[in-house]
């Protein structure tokens, strides 16, 4: 199975593709829109969202063209967020508004940025991307959190209070934690959406 | 609630073809503990929530080694991957991260161009970028003028902590917690605390240190030297707000496996990933 990860230059990409490659899948750095197919496509990133805004900007068409022929897509950490509308951390930069909410700050005495290993809670029982999966530890690491306005939260973690850990919209999924860097159990929530 | 990480540290001499783990005394008698992806696997499996490498040898002609043992590790390692030593250009890290590293921890780089944490938290996020701060007590007395300095109660007397650069080789004269606040400014997204005086003596981590340390800044501070039982990890993370302890030698000699840790450490009321 050919899975495309889009390379828009934020952050490191090698993680993902092992993962994937260790899944048994055929991952794909691309890295011009006209070359974006793949039986799934990935969003990985970390770092801001207004660069990523700009540099993921020329693969909005060819994205929206592979949701419509219902290829599923993946949004990990920077990539669940950029498919909401905007953010906080740079308001002028649009994101692919595939889901409507905004990008927050998360606000909090706790420690910033949110790093390490903290508890999933299913919201969505029948989200295929948590089948099999009834909850446990998985890897975040970020200062910014996703408020979406429709109700797409799959799933939650406590920071304090809850805040969301994934999204799922039709063909759409995003993770804020890295399932790429969590064990056996994110192992298995990657391996859930290859076998989409 | 997010839970505190137990990491083991591969300090790696890769002056022999492949590498090998190795544990320093005190930064200087060394002991040979493994082969380095091998290790890495075991702690993997037994549940460590991060793994460390470092290079002690850090000379340029031995990172293509140090990339083949990132390269084997990340194949087979699903949980974040930290290198450290000798990484001082932006081109450096990206040798690393292209390898399959999640992230590079730098020490002496960052001393000597703190501009530098500014340019890895760009390109490649704060999250990827630790910074090591090398810290050794310096005892005041009454004659001594310090009062540029932050000085620490510890049960053995008033101390400041001067940072150290070059693996413990060269001093800097630099306050170390004013310097985790500097590096928290310029975008380090954790920081990793090693107490110089408490390394490889295995009577548990300075704990004077690591409070004070984790009351001046927000990010994630990362305890290191001095753990010789499973009870110092208890004690510094009962006694201070450090997300995270590093250890190596208990983990590499077989006296403790991480899970055996893990599970002490969740009976006695700690939020352990297990």
């Amino acid at each position: 199975m050919k899975i495309a990860v889009i390379d828009y230059e934020m952050g490191n990409l090698k993680s993902v593709t092992n993962a994937l490659s260790f899944l048994g899948a055929k991952p794909i750095i691309v890295k011009k829109p006209s070359r974006l197919r793949g039986d799934k496509i990935i969003v990985p990133g970390v770092g801001a969202f207004g660069k990523a805004s700009q540099n993921l900007r020329p693969f909005g068409s060819k994205i929206e063209e592979s949701l419509e022929s219902n290829i599923p897509l993946l949004g990990i950490c920077l990539g669940l967020q950029i498919f909401l509308e905007e953010s906080d951390e740079s308001p002028t930069d649009k994101g692919l508004a595939l889901m409507k909410g905004k990008v927050r700050k998360i606000e909090t005495n706790l420690k910033l940025p949110l790093i390490g290993w903290n508890n999933l809670e299913i919201k969505k029982k029948n989200c295929p991307l948590f089948k099999g999966v009834e909850g446990g530890y998985v890897y975040f690491v970020h200062s910014y959190e996703a408020v979406p306005e429709e109700d797409v939260v799959a799933a939650t973690t406590e920071y304090g209070r809850q805040i969301c850990a994934s999204v799922w919209k039709n063909n759409v999924y995003g993770t804020q934690f890295h399932p790429e860097k969590s064990g056996k159990l994110g192992l298995e929530i990657l391996r859930n959406f290859l076998e989409l | 609630m997010l839970c505190r990480r137990i990491i083991p540290c591969l300090d790696c001499d890769l002056a022999v073809p492949g590498g090998r783990v190795v544990k320093g005394v005190e930064f200087k008698k060394i002991r040979y503990a493994g082969v380095p992806w091998i290790l890495a696997e075991r702690y993997y499996k037994e549940g460590a929530d991060e793994i460390v490498f470092l290079d002690i040898t850090a000379s340029h002609e031995r990172r293509e080694t140090m990339t083949k043992v990132i390269k084997k590790t990340s194949k087979r390692v699903f949980v974040p991957l930290t290198i450290g030593g000798g990484i001082s250009t932006v081109k450096d890290a990206r040798k690393v991260f292209n390898a399959g590293a999640d992230k590079v921890s730098i020490n002496t780089a960052a001393i000597e161009n703190p501009h530098l944490i500014s340019e890895l938290a760009e390109y490649y996020g704060t999250q990827a970028c630790v910074v090591a701060i090398d810290a050794k007590r310096r005892y005041i007395n009454n004659h001594e003028k310090v009062a540029d300095k932050i000085i620490v109660d510890t049960p053995q007397g008033s101390c400041w902590y001067e940072c150290s650069i070059y693996g413990g080789r060269k001093f800097t004269g630099v306050d170390a917690i004013k310097w985790a606040t500097i590096v928290e400014e310029l975008g380090a997204g954790e920081i990793l605390l090693t107490s110089m005086d408490k390394d490889g003596r295995k009577d548990g981590y300075d704990i004077a240190l690591s409070k004070k340390v984790c009351e001046k800044v927000k990010i994630p501070v990362i305890a290191s030297g001095g753990c010789g039982k499973p009870e110092h990890i208890y004690e510094v993370f009962n006694k201070s707000m450090v997300s995270a302890a590093l250890a190596a030698s208990i983990f590499h000699y077989e006296s403790y496996s991480i899970l055996e840790v893990k599970e002490m450490l969740s009976k006695k009321g700690i939020l352990i990933r297990l």
